[in-house]
């Protein structure tokens, strides 16, 4: 059967046979990093075409539908566009911190890609602390967000990347108590182990209704980590202008807006991960042609599939609710979710430890 | 009781996310729902309300006729002196004079579609059409005379 872990294999016996070990290193490492950055500008367009069509038809609108079939190619047209566009520096701004922003943003969302398993056996680093990993490096985020308000010297941007700091500092906590929980049932930090653990069910079905309200909490505080509304206001169009970005323009504006959707992907990915078991098919006890064909379907498919689900989720949140409040913003984190996901976290720690879960 | 309280707005909050994020995903799965016009491309079957105020004209009949008895009625309550009647007297076969119109200008660059000029006409002589596609290169082309040349007032209208 077909399936991404025979290519990589088959890559790897072939550079193997031709070059010496240094030199298939080498070359191993620029095809991950050609195939990530060509994951990216595929996810960019996809998922900005998804959430403009998301949104029109949430909004009782049709979208974009007059760039080729059907407005598919709205937002290659949208790139090209940008990629003319040119991309000005401030006469104030701080120069180097400025140009240097964006790249940040996007080598964050880059690292972030490591320990993500996008099929069975696929994955670029198989680290034995992986959640660590994601929630240590997708803190670095805010620094490109502050890098970018203050370099930017405009008080818009400079409001914007403070309140960015502020709601990210503070989500991380909640974020990180709910994957908590199901580091915990597993009893590991390896990712891959994670999975494993999911073979005979997923966490949110296996671990009752602590690990759905973790789920929720998670969602909420990854939403919120991303800079997305009802999140969003870093961002903030009504108010803030653009925030963080209000200087930015051409591809520098198009990295931040790329790193956006990336992160989305990427937080995403990681929920697939944690709580509707990566690219484990889905199984239902003992019924066992049922499970058979979900056999049948590819891991990848399942992977992209969970993790698409849940950028609609997410997509969904932003076209319903209306934006916060500063100060609804943190009343939510340290007055509800925060308590609630330490209680949370207790409940699991007993079920864990009784051997509660299935 | 504090935490009783507590607990009660976070169920209530998560519900009213919930019946919010309902009424999206109706509108999300339902696409006959949706309002948007594909305007240049059906220009031909598009459908306006008929409440719809585009531009006021005045009809005329087969015979070149219209209603407009040149009262200026609707010239004082234009708001923003959009409508000017130019009255000429008529000799009536019985060799009376009678005030008629010469012409209804209408400056459709100053005219807000207020209809105030309609509920004001007593003998519906202008009404508001549907057109809305009053672009125009040269500024003087949005000056119109409603009556057409040559009509003139319907029998029996006073």
């Amino acid at each position: 059967m077909w399936s991404l872990n025979k290519i990589s294999t088959a890559i790897h016996d072939w550079l193997s046979a031709t070059f010496n070990p240094t030199w298939t290193m080498i070359f191993e490492m620029v095809i991950a990093g050609v195939a990530v950055i060509g994951l990216f500008a595929v996810l960019g367009l996809v998922l900005v075409l998804m959430e403009r069509r998301v949104a029109a038809w949430m909004q009782i609108r049709l979208g974009p539908n007059r760039v080729g079939p059907f407005g598919l190619m709205q937002s290659m047209a949208d790139t090209l566009k940008l990629l003319v566009k040119e991309g000005m520096t401030p006469d104030g701004a701080d120069k180097f911190l400025f140009n240097l922003a964006p790249f940040i943003a996007m080598i964050v969302a880059m690292l972030l890609m490591a320990p993500i398993a996008f099929a069975k056996d696929f994955q670029l680093w198989d680290l034995n602390i992986g959640v660590l990993y994601i929630s240590a490096v997708s803190s670095i985020m805010v620094i490109s967000i502050l890098m970018a308000g203050w370099a930017s010297n405009n008080k818009y941007s400079l409001m914007g990347a403070m309140r960015s700091g502020a709601q990210i500092v503070s989500y991380e906590l909640s974020a990180g108590l709910s994957i908590l929980t199901v580091v915990i049932l597993t009893g590991s930090l390896n990712v891959n182990d994670i999975i494993n653990a999911q073979a005979n069910g997923w966490w949110i079905f296996k671990g009752h209704v602590p690990v759905i309200i973790s789920f929720i909490i998670f969602i909420i505080a990854v939403t919120a980590e991303t800079n997305r509304a009802p999140f969003d206001l870093a961002e903030a169009e009504s108010e803030l202008t653009a925030g963080f970005h209000t200087e930015y323009s051409g591809m520098k504006f198009a990295l931040f807006f790329l790193a956006e959707y990336i992160n989305v992907f990427i937080v995403c990915a990681i929920g697939a991960t944690l709580f509707l078991g990566g690219w484990m098919p889905f199984h239902i006890g003992s019924w066992d042609a049922f499970n058979h064909v979900m056999d049948y379907i590819p891991s990848s498919v399942w992977f992209f599939g969970k993790t698409f689900f849940l950028i609609f989720v997410i997509m969904w949140f932003r076209w319903t609710f209306p934006r916060l409040r500063i100060d609804q913003l943190l009343n939510l984190e340290w007055k509800y979710l925060l308590p609630i996901s330490m209680f949370n976290l207790l409940l699991v720690t007993a079920i864990a430890i009784l051997g509660w879960h299935f | 009781m504090f935490i009783v309280k507590y607990i009660k707005d976070v169920f209530s909050g998560l519900k009213s996310l919930l019946v919010g994020m309902r009424r999206t995903g109706y509108y999300f799965t339902h696409h006959k729902e949706i309002i948007t016009e594909q305007y240049p491309d059906n220009r031909d079957t598009l459908v306006l309300a008929e409440r719809f105020k585009g531009e006021v004209v005045m009809p005329h009949d087969e015979n070149n006729e219209h209603r407009c008895t040149g009262c200026t009625a609707c010239e004082l309550a234009c708001p923003n002196a959009t409508l000017k009647v130019v009255t000429k007297f008529d000799i009536t076969p019985e060799g009376k004079k009678k005030k008629a119109i010469d012409k209804l200008v209408y400056h459709l660059e100053l005219c807000t579609m207020c209809n105030l000029c309609i509920v004001a006409c007593p003998s519906d002589a202008i009404v508001m059409a549907q057109t809305f596609e009053h672009s125009v290169f040269n500024r003087a082309d949005l000056t119109k005379i409603l009556n057409k040349p040559g009509s003139k007032i319907m029998d029996g209208v006073e």
